[in-house]
């Protein structure tokens, strides 16, 4: 070779594959406002539809009247559950097994819960209708506290549900109760609680909360009555989803009905499940014959489209006075709402909670979680998590604070103390899971050293005794967790929706000049797809990713997928990505065996190519046979160059990371300061660092917002006190902290790649880790937990309760 | 309703058409122009995605009427490019810094960025913070927001661009 060949690693540096800080192909159109989104489709003839909704969180509904709506001049139609019952849509299936009223049959059962559609020919005018819509009540009594739900006396939430002994998931126990779920082992917890030295127990609620996408959840429905087919572009996260369901629902065949989720302004899990708005708007422009549009307004959004937690966790920990971890027990409230409508594998209704022993090694665990109906908005999404991981992260990490002040132990030491070794893995938790990777002391370690923990608790002692003194009024907290996620649903022996396998997949087609497409079942909401995706490609095919178009969102183009949350695009779709790589890099093996009349073993591969071995003077690039496949294979091979690939996971992924906050309090005020956060994450492989530390970013933000402020809070009225940006908080650019990242990597073993996704990893992490850090300010004088959130008024009452303001 | 006639200069042109007295700026310009750069994320002027420059000041456009804006001169993300067709030094900054995710704010949070500058050449990441404290994003955590306007402020001020230490 001549000097002036590029080496392998200046090829490969070209390609802008996995690990390279490529900068996004999106930015291009989003930065020039060339974003499309649903709000931005207009089609012609389009109406827009507006919603009246319910003023009382339970009545019953004696009458609605819309002849006043229906005579404003643009109003074109409204429907009521009377309209939808003749097409027999008055309520919907849930995909957690439940029914759902898709505008109100008798009764409303939340505050602002959907009553009449009015459809108009502008958006005020469909506004002007809704509000004119006139409706009787009947207030009854209200229950908006998921403890009381099960009280003897309880007010009745579900009337259709009151005399049913079987739920979707087995026996009830209550009119008010929904499923019962349990894991791990009773008699071995409880054997371990009997033997235990010291033992903890604390109720630890985790608030309803509302993962509040900056755009929110819209739709624009055209059905063409000529053709019988539907087209429906919407804020999807899952669209083949919405697909499948809608036909269902619907009875217009799947083959008829086209999904389309063009670019998406955020979801957090807030745009996967199926809303009475999607129904509606489907029903419009049927009725009417020409699209309807549904927007939510932000009030809408915050009250009635999919929450997130209302976990109620009693949760107990088990230790020998050493400090060695023996046991842990969790008996959990779930509120579910009105209608059981959260969004988890059908097989799980408390979705992966039993990953409650987090990072430690337990040997025996229980957990007990019971659903119940409460005159709350429906929902139970997964924000920015896997499902129901967030609240068993906060749980397992608020009791490791907890147990090691009882034992008089450093909550580093004793989480080092109990952390999985590295020697165990792969590590099968006392719930069962199968961990596949990890190496949490080195992780921890090199978080404590980035941080020099050891001064930062010098520090702390020194300022608890000038607080003492009354010589300052600001105490120092430091919080410090170690977690671990359970992510990429799933394998088909767990995971289902309504009996569909949680599988993913990808289309590639090479194009005879070396460009392609890849397409997935998956859809990018910021995380950076069309970026992500084709570096991985590039990698495995030796092509540019910029000569790599990524498509998703159409469901008459891309393969069938269950879509973008739980952080499964890079543990599934990833992997079928690169396995459909594989079959065609296979294919162009065989190709150029031909062209170099060589045996295919006796070629191997070279970033861009495949060489000769011992004779690298002899190739073909992948460009070479990318053309060659389209007229010069081998006798008997088909033409082209394009795989499929359905990539059923054997496993979940396990990311995990070391996460420490400094906090400054002043107890007069009840501020909370963040002086600093440092957070270490270990996602496997990493495909383009870039992103990743933009995701942890915006992962922090979010935990810094659940853990200081954010709560969808109702009043014993039924009243939702916090369903616009007046009340819910947001973090601005002033109040969120600076963010530190850092990273260690271990790869899955069983992922193509080795990537374990990591999108949602610092919501996970950072809200335990903030909420440690402000209870470690608090904890030397007793305190053992202080409910989030952790405003200025929260904090202020945790002092005043601590007699510090005397 | 009787209608309004508005005359405005937007993105550099001029625009007469008739609007509802009620009709709002955002509403104007995305649903009867087509301008649909600048985007609705609240109810309550909190977020700012539909922030556009009117007259030389940031403007939520859910905030104003369509006819308070007559005789204006409006500049949305569509008309924030460089006269030549190159980017402006922000949208490059954005891209350049990774200061977008989702995109749904970003239009908003370039043009509020756009006017920034302009009032303060130099900025402090302090004074970048309050300065578009105005404008909510959900998805970057604003680090890498600050980073893209202090990089578009260097390249306007014709300076190299300095990444703070982390």
């Amino acid at each position: 070779m001549n000097d002036m060949t590029p080496t392998s690693a200046e090829r490969a540096e070209k390609l802008e594959g996995m690990g390279c800080k490529r900068k996004r192909v999106e930015d291009i159109r989003f930065t020039q406002g060339k974003g499309n989104y649903v709000d931005d489709i207009k089609l012609p003839n389009m109406l827009y539809g507006e919603f009246n909704r319910s003023p009382y969180g339970h009545a019953r509904v004696k009458k609605i009247d819309t002849t006043k709506a229906a005579a404003v001049p643009g109003v074109v139609a409204v429907l009521t559950a009377e309209t939808l019952k003749t097409v027999n849509l008055a309520w919907m299936p849930t995909l957690a097994g439940d029914v759902q009223m898709v505008l109100a049959d008798g009764y409303v059962l939340f505050q602002n819960q959907e009553v009449a559609f009015v459809i108009a020919d502008s958006r005020e005018a469909a506004a002007d209708g809704a509000d004119l819509v006139e409706v009787e009540y009947e207030q009854l009594p209200v229950n908006v506290d998921p403890l009381k739900a099960m009280a003897p006396n309880a007010p009745v939430i579900r009337e259709d549900q009151k005399g049913k002994a079987e739920g979707a998931h087995g026996k009830r126990k209550h009119y008010n109760h929904i499923f019962s779920w349990q894991a791990g082992d009773k008699a071995a917890a409880d054997a371990a609680f009997a033997k235990a030295d010291v033992t903890i127990r604390e109720m630890i609620s985790y608030p309803r909360v509302h993962p509040c996408p900056l755009e929110t959840c819209q739709c624009v429905a055209s059905f063409d009555k000529i053709k019988g087919e539907l087209t429906l572009y919407g804020t999807f996260q899952a669209p083949h989803v919405i697909r499948t369901v809608g036909s269902l629902i619907s009875k217009i065949p799947e083959h008829k009905i086209h999904v389309i989720s063009p670019d998406i302004g955020g979801g957090f899990g807030n745009k996967v499940g199926a809303y009475p708005g999607y129904i509606c708007s489907i029903v419009a422009s049927i009725v009417t014959g020409v699209p309807v549009k549904w927007t939510e307004s932000r009030i809408d959004n915050l009250s009635t489209t999919a929450f997130a937690r209302d976990f109620h966790m009693d949760m107990e920990l088990a230790c020998t006075k050493d400090g060695k971890l023996l046991g842990l027990r969790c008996y959990t409230i779930a509120d579910h709402g009105a209608f059981d409508a959260c969004a988890n594998a059908t097989k799980w209704p408390a979705g992966l909670f039993s990953i409650i022993s987090g990072s430690y090694d337990i040997p025996a665990a229980h957990c007990l979680v019971d659903g119940v109906y409460t005159n709350k908005a429906p929902g139970g999404v997964a924000y920015r998590c896997s499902f129901r991981v967030t609240e068993a992260a906060y749980a397992i990490e608020r009791a490791m604070d907890i147990m090691a002040q009882k034992l008089g132990m450093d909550p580093a030491d004793f989480r080092m103390k109990n952390l999985i070794r590295r020697e165990q893995f792969p590590y099968t938790s006392a719930f069962g899971w199968q961990y596949d990777s990890g190496d949490y002391q080195t992780a921890l370690t090199k978080a404590m050293e980035a941080v020099n923990y050891k001064k930062l608790r010098e520090e702390q002692k020194a300022k608890r005794e000038a607080f003492k003194r009354g010589e300052t009024r600001e105490l120092m907290g430091i919080g410090i967790i170690h977690f671990t996620e359970i992510v990429g649903a799933g394998p088909s022996r767990n995971c289902d929706i309504l009996g569909i396998a949680m599988f993913d997949s990808a289309e590639i087609r090479i194009h005879p000049t070396g460009s392609g497409i890849c397409r997935l079942g998956t859809k990018s909401q910021g995380q950076g797809h069309e970026t992500t995706y084709a570096q991985i490609i590039a990698t495995e095919l030796g092509l540019a990713a910029d000569n790599i178009a990524v498509e998703e969102g159409n469901t008459d183009t891309a393969p069938y997928g269950l879509g973008t949350y739980g952080s499964r695009s890079t543990p599934v779709s990833g992997a079928a990505c690169a396995m459909a790589c594989r079959k065609i890099k296979a294919k162009a093996q065989m190709i150029a065996a031909y062209m170099l009349e060589v045996h295919d073993d006796d070629l191997e591969w070279d970033v861009d190519r495949f060489r000769v071995k011992g004779n690298p003077e002899r190739f073909k690039t992948m460009t070479e046979l990318a053309w060659a496949a389209y007229h010069e294979v081998p006798p008997g091979m088909e033409p082209g160059l394009e795989a499929v690939d359905y990539y059923d996971p054997p496993n979940f992924t396990f990311p995990f990371g070391a996460y420490v906050c400094v906090v400054d309090v002043d107890v007069d005020i009840g501020a909370v300061k963040v002086r600093r956060f440092y957070a270490l994450d270990d996602c496997g492989t990493r495909i383009n660092p870039m992103i990743i530390e933009g995701q942890i970013h915006g992962g922090l933000t979010e935990a810094f917002g659940i853990a200081m402020g954010q709560e969808i809070h109702y009043d014993d009225d039924g009243n939702v006190t916090t369903a616009s940006f007046l009340d819910y908080f947001v973090p601005t650019a002033v109040e969120t902290p600076h963010w530190e990242t850092d990273w260690t990597t271990t790869p899955s073993p069983h992922h193509p790649i080795g990537a374990k996704g990591v999108g949602e990893s610092p919501n996970v992490g950072g809200v335990p880790c903030f909420s440690n850090a402000v209870n470690d300010a608090f904890a030397f004088l007793g305190s053992t937990h202080i409910q989030m959130p952790h405003d200025h008024w929260r904090v202020w009452t945790a002092a005043e309760k601590l007699g510090l303001h005397a | 309703m009787a209608k309004s006639q508005v005359t405005m200069k937007i993105n550099g042109k001029t625009v007469e058409a008739l609007v509802e007295p009620r009709t709002l700026l955002i509403y104007f310009l995305r649903d009867q122009l087509g301008i649909t750069g600048p985007h609705i994320g609240c109810d309550t002027s909190h977020c700012g995605a539909c922030t556009v420059d009117l007259d030389g000041k940031s403007v939520k456009s859910c905030t104003v009427f369509a006819v308070q804006a007559d005789g204006g001169n409006v500049i949305t993300i569509e008309g924030i490019a460089n006269p030549d067709g190159t980017l402006h030094a922000l949208q490059e900054g954005f891209r350049q810094m990774h200061g977008l995710q989702c995109g749904f704010c970003t239009p908003g949070m370039i043009t509020r960025a756009y006017r920034l500058l302009q009032e303060n050449k130099n900025p402090s990441e302090e004074q970048i913070r309050y300065g578009i404290s105005g404008n909510l994003c959900r998805c970057t955590g604003y680090q890498n927001i600050v980073k893209a306007i202090q990089y578009a402020a260097a390249k306007l001020n014709g300076v190299p661009f300095q990444e703070a230490a982390e």
